[in-house]
């Protein structure tokens, strides 16, 4: 395998356009704009390589169906926001630690293993819906937590701009 | 495997495995040159997936969750993240 470059000018466009869906969303940017430029461009670099925009600090597996939680912004971002004050990669951080009041430090991952998500695709359960029958299938965004009732998850998620595949049945 | 090797005081057998991608790894592998310590370093994502395979079981003997960065002292010591102040330490810087 081998790095394939990517501009200036697309790193530029895509950090203008992770900015405003940063600000549109509520979320914050790390202040060091180097370190953000390399990190959207090892997201595009993942993106050429694999074909799906997987996290930078992460090893991707090259299929998007098993790396659908790790496609930035990451399944794990809201979470570890709460609780460290910024993402794995430190991309996107807290108001706290943006503003100086928090330290911004490596944080531990919180992806399952290698092995625990291969048992975890084995016995994945088929979901039951104690509160079934209800007129519509409720969604969850697994990436922000958005909820919707409709036949099918919207084709992007109106709050987070995540991908349909990105929703899970959740009653 | 391509393993590249920095060289610098020897404090024993030091294996940084990174990827090439990551802004953790990148900051580790500047601790270590500033620190002036010899150490090898792989980009994990930039080996074939056979090899792949093999470093990522070599890794998560050390580490179970198969992380980056992922330095390893000796092949026993393991310090995952850039823990700045344990690298530090563990190289009496
Ligand atoms: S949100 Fe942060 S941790 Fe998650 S994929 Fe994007 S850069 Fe990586």
């Amino acid at each position: 395998m081998t790095t394939l470059d990517v501009s200036e000018t697309e790193i530029n466009e895509a950090c203008a356009k992770l900015k405003r869906d940063a600000v549109a969303g509520g979320y914050v940017l790390n202040s060091d704009t180097g370190f953000v430029e390399r990190l959207v461009s090892g997201i595009l670099t993942n993106e050429r390589r694999y074909g799906y925009p997987a996290c930078p600090c992460r090893l991707a597996s090259g299929k998007k169906e098993d790396d659908l939680d790790i496609c930035c912004p990451c399944d794990y971002r809201d979470p570890d926001l709460d609780e460290y004050g910024a993402c794995y990669c430190a991309l996107y951080v807290t108001r706290a630690v943006h503003e100086g009041q928090q330290a911004l430090t490596s944080i531990p991952e919180r992806r399952p293993g290698r092995a625990l998500r291969r048992a975890k695709l084995q016995t994945q359960p088929t979901a039951t819906h104690p509160l079934a029958p209800l007129p519509y299938p409720v969604w969850r965004c697994k990436v922000c937590g958005y909820l919707c009732a409709r036949d099918q998850p919207p084709g992007i998620c109106p709050v987070c701009k995540a991908t349909k595949e990105r929703f899970e049945r959740f009653m | 495997m391509i393993v590249e090797h920095v060289n610098g005081k020897d404090k024993g057998n030091v294996m940084l495995y990174a990827l090439s991608t990551c802004q953790w790894c990148a900051k580790t592998k500047v601790l270590l040159g500033e620190l002036g310590v010899s150490f090898d370093y792989v980009f994990v994502d930039l080996l074939e997936s056979q090899e792949q395979d093999e470093t990522m079981d070599a890794i998560e003997r050390v580490n179970p969750k198969g992380s980056f960065p992922t330095l390893v002292i000796n092949g026993t010591r393991c310090i995952v993240g850039f823990r700045e102040q344990e690298i530090r330490e563990a190289f009496g810087g």
